[in-house]
């Protein structure tokens, strides 16, 4: 009998050849949100009270209160979050299938482009040649855009703002339907605040990447880190929201499964 | 001719910083109507509505006819300094340590003959003015002052403690992108602040204002401060809460709505966080450190001011959350107040009609400009007062809240 099939993947883990990689920003209150213009309701950005630290508020114990918004941090996007998904079934977090939250990744390496031009948009053009690379995008897999965004100075150079607004790379309004038509992906992930680009208000659709992932029952990560130690195929990500009735998303730990060989 | 105030030196960071003691509390309820107009900045006395007899110190019934009609008003403040002496002894731990100390008796033109303490220019046999200040243990005293002003009169020490002179004094402002944060830096600087920490909540914001005046004086230092955020505050608290002398609290979250006509309660609560916890933020990370300084050497830490609105008094339905949150603030600041008297650190409040900012742009004239709402911010810290009020609308407000709040209550629901 051969081995059982979790305990193979244990021994791979524990003998290195298989590492975990977090793609995970840490909670702190000066992690940027997304900025809203001032009269919309805005997210709020992490906070933190303490309760008590083994003093006169609670003798031998450390906790803390915390509050932020579903989309603090780095973040999980339920199709429910937009208003093309909102009739799609199990469509917030806690009724999305749990099979849904491990799946391969993708990731494609734009950081070259994004070093020279910060509104670089992703193109099917762009996605075409990397396959050429890499390999078909397999079905039912997460596409991870490396930008090396999460490697800016937090929080000027990473939201980017300008007079007219955030500057920060992202796909372009044609990609995203035909990731899903012709690849049928899982979903979209980013280093920046969003999963669209900073000025992805101007695009056709606007916000094309919300639009068209959520409006197919199709699922968005941002603020990952550590996609440079992704190899450009054959990661498992390890994405599971936390469980809030009809939440839109959910700040969440992501894990990558990544081969060492 | 009073000595100009010299800027202090660099602190010497072995000596025992000088803890902060108070001039003694011997006052009665009845004298508390001088504390009134003290902290107001008016010149009040009783006044018999029988004979017109004006009375001090204050009493139950006119000294001259016994009636119990006796009312605060305005009262002339001229007189004659017809007697001085200079204290060079006293057992009282306060006033040993500011010595010499000059008293006189001043014969008032509307009356009374009172004893005062003497400004160093009233000369003896002279006109002088009389003014009521709070004293650092809150209560109002009679100074005497020249008739006329006379060069650098506020640096004499003895009305210095009884304000809390920006001059030669570092100023936190706690949100200094604000349009009414910068004029208040701008004001600091203009009257001889030594530094102006500029608190700034969103560095990722570019805001060309702020750029250049952050560039246009070596004294403006920009720090990062988020005041819903309690580890800014303890950080920036830990790095310069040695360093601030007046703390002005500018943060301010301002968005029209009622109530019926939202369905959550975000924005109050954004308003709660910015209004009334992050004053609370702010007085447990700095009020500590400024209660110690509050007797370091003439830069001492005097003074935390807190911005409110003339609707902490009256609600303004348009903007009933916004209101809740400057009365919820008023009422904290009431025992900041408590809190920091100890020391002697005074709390300034100021209730402001509406400013002309971003958020006001809806609201027809008057405004008050933020330059003009500075102004009077710094004139209040050198008068000492302890509650200010800014512009036709709020001393409009106030004086009919005193005559019928019920009708003030109305109207503004209107
Ligand atoms: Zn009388």
């Amino acid at each position: 009998m051969s081995t059982p099939i979790l305990a193979q993947f244990m021994a791979e883990l524990l003998s290195g050849r298989v590492k975990l990689v977090d793609l995970t920003q840490t909670l702190t209150p000066e992690f940027p949100i997304i900025q809203l213009p001032p009269e919309f309701g805005q997210a709020w950005p992490f906070r933190i009270e303490e309760i008590s630290r083994y003093d006169e508020r609670g003798p031998a114990w450390y906790w803390n209160n915390f509050s932020m918004s579903e989309h603090t941090g780095t973040h999980f996007d339920a199709p429910i979050h937009w208003i093309s998904g909102k009739d799609q079934p199990d469509n917030a977090v806690d009724s999305i299938p749990v099979e849904n939250f491990i799946a391969s990744a993708c990731v494609i390496d734009v950081s070259a482009e994004c070093a020279e031009n910060p509104d670089f948009l992703l193109t099917v053009e762009y996605v075409k040649a990397w396959e050429e690379k890499h390999g078909r995008i397999p079905e039912r897999a997460w596409v991870l855009m490396r930008t090396d965004w999460s490697k800016r100075a937090m929080p000027k150079e990473y939201l980017n703002m300008a007079e007219d607004g955030a500057h920060s790379p992202g796909p372009d309004a044609e990609v995203v339907p035909w990731l899903i038509q012709e690849r049928n992906v899982h979903g979209f992930g980013t280093e920046s605040v969003g999963t669209d680009a900073g000025q992805a208000h101007h695009l056709n659709p606007p916000y094309p990447c919300h639009y068209f992932m959520h409006g197919n029952n199709r699922y968005g990560l941002q603020c990952l880190t550590n996609l440079d130690l992704l190899p450009p195929q054959g990661a498992v990500i390890f994405a599971a929201p936390l469980k809030i009735r009809n939440g839109s998303g959910s700040p969440l730990r992501v894990l990558a499964l990544t081969p060492t060989v | 001719m009073t000595e100009p105030l010299v800027k202090p030196k660099k602190k010497n960071p072995v000596l025992r910083t000088r803890l902060a003691t108070l001039p003694p509390v011997p006052r009665s309820r009845t004298a508390l109507g001088l504390t009134r107009a003290a902290a107001e900045g008016v010149f009040e006395m009783q006044v018999c509505a029988d004979c017109g007899t004006v009375q001090y110190p204050p009493r139950e019934v006119c000294g001259s006819c016994l009636s119990e009609h006796l009312a605060w008003k305005p009262v002339d403040n001229r007189g004659e300094l017809i007697a001085t002496t200079t204290l060079r002894h006293s057992n009282d731990l306060y006033f040993r340590e500011r010595l010499p100390w000059r008293v006189g008796t001043v014969k008032m033109a509307a009356g009374p003959s009172v004893v005062a303490h003497v400004h160093e220019d009233c000369a003896e046999g002279g006109s002088v003015r009389l003014t009521l200040k709070l004293d650092r243990s809150g209560q109002a005293v009679l100074h005497a002052l020249p008739e006329k002003d006379t060069p650098n009169m506020n640096d004499a020490p003895q009305l210095r403690e009884s304000t809390c002179d920006p001059k030669f004094r570092r100023v936190l402002v706690t949100d200094g992108k604000s349009a009414t944060g910068m004029a208040v830096a701008k004001a600091m600087l203009e009257a001889g602040a030594n530094a102006v920490f500029l608190g700034d909540a969103s560095t990722w914001k570019t805001v060309p204002a702020f750029d250049k005046l952050v560039a246009s004086d070596p004294r403006l230092q920009v720090v990062e401060l988020d005041v819903t955020d309690t580890d800014s505050v303890d950080r920036l608290a830990a790095s310069i809460g040695g360093k601030v002398e007046i703390l002005v609290n500018t943060a301010d979250y301002l968005r029209d709505g009622g109530i019926l006509n939202r369905k959550d309660v975000n924005l109050a609560r954004d308003a709660m966080e910015v209004n009334v916890l992050g004053l609370m933020r702010l007085a447990q990370a700095f009020g500590p450190g400024m209660c110690f300084r509050a007797a370091d050497g003439s830069n001492n830490a005097v003074a935390w001011v807190n911005i409110l609105s003339i609707h902490a008094h009256a609600a303004l339905p348009a903007r009933g959350a916004w209101s809740a949150s400057k009365a919820a603030a008023l009422s904290l600041s009431h025992t900041l107040r408590a809190e920091l008297r100890g020391a002697g650190v005074r709390v300034m409040n100021v209730f402001p009609g509406p400013v002309d900012e971003e958020w006001e742009q809806l609201t027809p004239p008057p405004k008050i400009a933020p330059s003009g709402l500075a102004k009077a911010i710094v004139k209040g810290l050198q008068d000492g007062v302890e509650d200010l009020y800014v512009g036709d609308i709020a001393e409009e407000l106030r004086t009919r809240l005193r005559e019928n709040h019920k009708a003030v209550e109305r109207e503004l629901g209107q």
